[in-house]
């Protein structure tokens, strides 16, 4: 297998977070959108929960939400177009937001875009028109926090295998991931994030059969008692 | 301009040109492209970039959408023939020729803080027009003049600079210095009325010692609309269905 489709293993790590000490913890079935503001040194857990499910996700500065996450101001401070464990998602100003600090998966994309009805006629054909899309999740999202169309940019796709090869191809292709696998990231200032449980049909960015996803968050309080030595009995 | 001539011409290239201007290094520009004319793009010094935004004029504010562009064509740069791709799933443009086989689209836009981290201060004041201003703040100052603000940006292609893709694990990047010369060119059709905003300042990812940005000639030209037998609609079968669906939006 080449380089490209694989993971970067070096890159794997796990959290100690439990889910008992989350504020939500909710299963969103494939096709919703979920929405919440990550409180800054909290903390936001995706699982995969049957593997190989795509999973996209926006992010704004709570506080300002013109200050949006920026796929290319994110690739170009890192050199990196795939993201993992250690990645920063940084604003459209070079801000910040989240820091990727667990992943059992190894890697993600964020140059692939959302699926929208109008892109799937032009990569499926006319009878792809009417399918529910991510698009639709996320102008759904988008006004449910008085914010329009101009505000959705170009988002994360997390479980997504996107491989950019040197001779310039661009392409969805099989899922590394697999059952159980999550990310973590945790917010650096409050975040509101926007996700779609990816309903795409038609490529295999969830494996022609969308699933369910475990979304989980935890306040600043849950983070720093991991990082606090238990007292001796 | 000496590398010009040795360059070959565009045997499409015919007529006078509607528009023909430069635009100098550093600088910014704006305008709408009619349906069925083109804009040529054309380096003047070596190391260009022209960090280019696209609306679609009478549906704004639909913009390019580069994702989209790029994974319904499977490619990760813009090249000749490509169709680019709006938010709403049709050709906004054609990229219709070119000497260079590789756009970047990967990269965005360069912004105020790396232009003063690389290159150090720099105000009208103690540089007059020579003062060396980010694509962000060229990006929006033309926006601004047509009501559109940040909330309107979107990643934008980088004619003319290239990050080439590693094929490593982690995806890493490395930039192409000089990947353009003097003289080398690119050419964009509308199939809309296509609002371009584009700047000359340096590709983000361009640390080299001395800000040495190019200025570029534009022209526009009468090129009429894409017929049937157009490149671009027998380069994949997205690539048409995206002009199929501009002829929709015409409708």
């Amino acid at each position: 297998m080449s380089a490209r489709w694989e993971a970067d293993v070096d890159a794997l790590a796990q959290s100690a977070l439990e889910p008992a000490s989350a504020v939500e913890d909710v299963v969103l079935p494939p096709g919703d959108g979920w929405s919440a503001v990550v409180a800054a040194g909290g903390r936001l857990r995706i699982v995969d929960v049957d593997g190989k499910q795509g999973v996209d996700a926006l992010f704004y500065d709570a506080d300002e939400v013109t200050n949006r996450y920026s796929n290319t101001e994110t690739v170009i401070a890192q050199g990196e177009t795939y993201l993992t464990t250690g990645s920063r998602l940084l604003t459209v100003n070079g801000d910040e937001l989240m820091v990727i600090v667990a992943d059992t998966c190894g890697r993600h994309d964020t140059m692939g875009g959302a699926c929208a009805q109008e892109t799937n006629v032009v990569r499926y054909g006319t009878h792809t028109r009417h399918e529910h899309t991510c698009r639709n999740v996320f102008l759904a999202l988008a006004a449910k926090h008085d914010m329009t169309v101009r505000d959705l940019t170009h988002n994360i796709n997390f479980f997504t295998n996107v491989p950019i090869t040197p001779e310039g191809k661009l392409s969805f292709e099989e899922g590394i991931s697999a059952p159980g696998k999550y990310v973590e990231l945790q917010a650096t200032r409050d975040t509101l994030v926007l996700i779609s449980n990816c309903p795409q049909l038609n490529n295999p960015c969830n494996d022609f059969n969308p699933t369910p996803i475990r979304i989980v968050r935890w306040d600043r309080a849950a983070v720093d008692a991991l990082d606090t030595p238990a007292p001796v009995a | 301009m000496s590398a010009a001539s040795t360059r070959p011409r565009d045997p499409l290239q015919v007529g006078p040109p509607r528009l023909s201007e430069t635009v100098p290094a550093g600088g910014a520009w704006s305008h709408v492209l009619k349906l069925g004319t083109a804009l040529r793009l054309t380096a003047l010094d070596d190391g260009a970039n022209v960090s280019t935004l696209l609306f679609n004029q009478d549906l704004l504010p639909e913009r390019l959408n580069l994702p989209d562009t790029l994974k319904s064509q499977e490619r990760a740069c813009v090249a000749p023939p490509m169709v680019l791709i709006g938010e709403m799933g049709s050709a906004l443009g054609t990229v219709t020729g070119s000497s260079l086989d590789w756009h970047d689209a990967l990269c965005g836009h360069i912004r105020d803080e790396q232009v003063r981290e690389r290159w150090g201060e720099s105000s009208y004041a103690t540089d007059r027009n020579e003062w060396r201003r980010s694509a962000r703040e060229g990006l929006l100052r033309e926006m601004a003049k047509r009501d559109l603000d940040r909330r309107n940006l979107h990643q934008c292609v980088n004619f003319f600079s290239r990050a080439q893709p590693l094929g490593d694990r982690r995806g890493r990047l490395a930039f192409v210095e000089e990947h353009a010369a003097a003289g080398d060119w690119v050419e964009l059709r509308a199939e809309v009325n296509l609002l371009v905003v584009l700047s000359t300042a340096p590709h983000p990812l361009d640390e080299r010692a001395a800000w040495s940005p190019s200025g570029i000639e534009v022209e526009i030209r009468d090129v009429g609309v894409a017929g049937a037998d157009d490149p671009a609609r027998g380069f994949r079968d997205q690539s048409a269905r995206a002009l199929d669906q501009t002829r929709r939006l015409h409708a």
